[in-house]
């Protein structure tokens, strides 16, 4: 305090500017959460080795990946140096993550997102890859796994549907049924109210509004089918065309039964509420039994498909998201992840990662399903036989236009539901701006 | 104002004329030694302050995906147009913004000098409350956002739990995150919490500094005690307020840590959306628009600069006229 005051002044003002322009630099952002990864598992051992950049941050995929990358080391020698970032920031990153230094493996997800990568060349194509592996796959999953330019880039390990979860007990003892359809959905959400439950257990808190667009989806592929549905999601068609409102409609029916504080809450405490029987029901992915701490619950959960609407569509789409992997385009080591790609191909990849984590159902067609448990038996049946899967509205779509223009834009609605035509038109008037092309 | 300006300016002028050339004789190492600290903190500012930030200007004016130089091409004022026309969250956001500095200004900082002003009149105890008052702002305000996020949970949180609010069923069920019109106001606590011990600490070192003397004055001279704070105190301690306005401001503009941390990392949580976050929501993400976002930080920019130089320029006005 000894010094002039016009000095501090300045130093402040020097201060006050410099504040502003570090804001400005936001790239130093990601390189924040970046260096924040987890340390790696085993050391790197000179020439044979690979590195593997894992987004499996929750407790349950991080043990399961951690299974894989020690059963291929045993398999092939080859040391696995792994980087796990946390799940949401990851994918948050990637663009960036892919142009820095990515590791040569890396966790994705199938569909349009992937595509954009590959189309930026961000991602190493890997035909020889699946001349070795494509005998173990479906031609869905195949086709899954290309980029726009007929190229393989995907390596799929397995997929999860998105359905209705609900616990046995709670229906038997209140002797609830299935809903097959949505008159008897709307009325059993009904009963359960009356029953003093909170019906659907909803938590789009923290960063978890991209739950709500399962709701979207299935209800869209309910009452407007498949090609629409992608339509929608691949910026061709406008998001205030009329056939949408019937879609509002149907969810606003639904929103009286929507657990409160959904907004406060994050969807694992959202799953904890179907667990400690305070909700009846909830829709979600498979990924829920993630959330599962005492084994013996498993066996009491159950799902059913989202009730039809529209007899013309039926139940015929299956929402259920593919997780895999990719070899990045910058990767040091190229033949080494072509070999653990190749390796991660066959269905033994997917037995070590399905023992760990059962809430998933191995993409291979040759997956070894003996060990599979009801809820894995259900799930494979439903995809199997569903006409049409679709990948989740974040993953079928423009993820910056659906994370920064849709799911704000329904979370708000959720918030007040009225007809939705307002907020449907607020969304399509920034839908140009992400889809110029 | 205009006539402030002028009996300013004719005083400078009245100045110049009086100050003699002087002649001075440096050695090279002198010059080199000058150049050095000069040089080394001027190329780090331009390199890691102003580059960053006038790239971004530059980058606001174009589209680009953030994959290669390639891809960027020109948009001019598209950027700027859509986000003052077409861009729900961005007049919230100015008006949570500007919330968070009227609320910063009448709240917390006021109750940081009144403390302050307490704990120097050597109460018993005046360490412990000193400390106790000063903890919250040796945390990084992202961990206050954790433990904030742990006091308002709405199913586990000790908030909830407290009031009997924490049954999603029942009547009252208090959603201090998620309900908008309640949300703003959760977090403002919580950076109110730690904003008060900022405050507190650079007053009570400013009344430490005060000389004594100065009260001893005013005492003989009859003043009572809230007095002699307004009258003699405040206006000793012209630096401290200084820093203290220009703090609540800058800490009000770049709010973001608290807020990213207990709106999860999408950011645009209705009710909590504010410029930073917005910022961030287009910058980084998995399909990033930097362009867009570089017109969302210029305009913050050109925000903070407006408010800091005024208010700077005045000072200095007031501070030449006196």
């Amino acid at each position: 305090m000894s010094r002039g005051p016009i000095t501090d002044r300045r130093t402040l003002l020097r201060g006050a500017i410099g504040g502003a322009g570090l804001l400005l630099a936001s790239p130093a952002l990601a390189a924040c959460g970046k260096s924040s990864a987890s340390a790696s598992t085993g050391s790197g051992g000179g020439g044979s080795q690979v590195t593997f950049g894992s987004d499996g941050s929750d407790p349950t995929p991080r043990k399961a990946y951690g299974a894989l990358t020690s059963a291929y080391t045993a398999a092939s020698g080859m040391q696995v140096r792994t980087n796990t970032l946390d799940h949401n920031t990851f994918a948050q990153q990637i663009t960036a993550y892919l142009q820095g230094t990515p590791e040569d493996v890396v966790t994705w997800f199938a569909g349009y997102r992937m595509q954009f990568f590959a189309q930026k060349n961000l991602l190493h194509p890997i035909d020889d890859v699946w001349s070795q592996i494509g005998g173990g796959f479906s031609d869905a999953a195949k086709k899954l796994s290309l980029g726009l330019d007929g190229k393989a880039y995907f390596v799929p390990l397995y997929n999860y549907p998105w359905g209705v979860f609900y616990r046995k007990s709670v229906f038997a003892a209140k002797g609830y049924q299935p809903a097959a359809d949505w008159d008897s959905f709307v009325a059993l959400c009904g009963q359960m109210k009356k029953d003093g439950l909170s019906p659907l257990a909803a938590g789009f808190g923290g960063g978890d509004s991209w739950t709500n667009l399962g709701t979207f989806d299935y209800l869209n592929l309910r009452i407007n089918g498949y090609d629409f549905h992608m339509q929608l999601m691949g910026g061709k068609v406008a998001w205030s065309d009329p056939r949408l409102n019937a879609v509002m409609d149907h969810w606003r029916q639904l929103s009286p039964y929507l657990e409160a504080g959904a907004s406060g809450r994050k969807w694992q405490d959202a799953a904890q509420s179907v667990f400690d029987k305070k909700s009846g029901m909830t829709v979600t992915g498979l990924f829920m039994g993630q959330a599962i701490t005492d084994e013996t619950l498993r066996d009491d959960m159950d799902f059913f498909a989202f009730p039809a609407i529209d007899p013309t569509h039926g139940q015929d789409a299956v929402e259920a998201p593919t997780d895999g992997f990719v070899l990045s385009a910058k990767a040091k080591h190229v033949d080494a992840g072509k070999k653990m790609l190749e390796w991660i191909g066959t269905s033994a990849a997917e037995t070590v990662y399905a023992n760990v984590d059962p809430s998933n159902v191995g993409a291979s067609t040759k997956a070894d399903t003996s060990k599979y448990n009801a809820l894995q038996q259900k799930s494979a049946q439903m995809i199997a036989s569903a006409k049409y899967i679709t990948q989740f509205g974040d993953r079928d779509s423009d993820p910056g236009f659906i994370s920064a223009v849709v799911e704000p834009g329904f979370a708000q609605w959720l918030a007040s539901p009225d007809d939705g035509t307002s907020t449907l038109k607020k969304i399509e008037s920034q839908r140009s701006q992400y889809f110029t092309s | 104002m205009a006539l402030t300006a002028d009996v300013t300016g004719k005083n400078a002028k009245a100045a110049a004329p009086r100050r003699r050339p002087r002649t001075r004789v440096l050695s090279v190492g002198d010059k080199l030694f000058l150049a050095v600290l000069i040089g080394v903190p001027l190329l780090a500012l331009l390199a890691f302050v102003w580059l960053p930030a006038l790239a971004s200007v530059g980058i606001s004016f174009t589209q680009w995906d953030g994959i290669g130089l390639s891809s960027i091409h020109w948009v001019g004022l598209q950027n700027y147009k859509n986000i003052f026309t077409n861009y729900p969250p961005f007049w919230p956001a100015v008006e949570h913004n500007i919330i968070w500095m009227v609320f910063t200004a009448l709240v917390p900082t006021p109750a940081g000098i009144f403390l302050a002003y307490q704990l120097d009149r050597k109460i018993r105890f005046s360490r412990v409350y000193q400390m106790a008052i000063f903890l919250p702002v040796v945390l990084s305000t992202a961990v206050v956002g954790f433990i904030w996020e742990i006091v308002y949970d709405p199913d586990h949180g000790l908030l909830n739990n407290a009031l009997g609010t924490n049954n999603p069923s029942g009547k009252h069920y208090i959603d201090w995150l998620g309900d908008p019109h309640l949300n703003l106001w959760a977090v403002l606590v919580a950076s109110a919490w730690r904003h008060t011990g900022y405050v507190m600490i650079l007053y009570l070192a400013g009344l430490k500094s005060v000389d004594p003397s100065l009260r001893e004055a005013a005492a003989i001279d009859g003043a009572n005690g809230r007095q002699t704070f307004l009258r003699v105190i405040v206006p000793a301690m012209k630096p401290i307020n200084v820093t203290i306005i220009v703090v609540t401001v800058m800490e009000s503009l770049r709010a973001f840590d608290m807020v990213y941390v207990l709106s999860g990392n999408n950011g645009s949580k209705q009710g909590l959306e504010l410029l930073s976050l917005l910022i961030t929501n287009n910058t980084v993400g998995e399909s990033p628009r930097p362009g867009y976002g570089s017109a969302l930080a210029t305009v913050l920019l050109v925000v903070s600069l407006a408010a800091i130089v005024t208010f700077l320029v005045q000072n200095f006005r007031k501070e030449r006229q006196a």
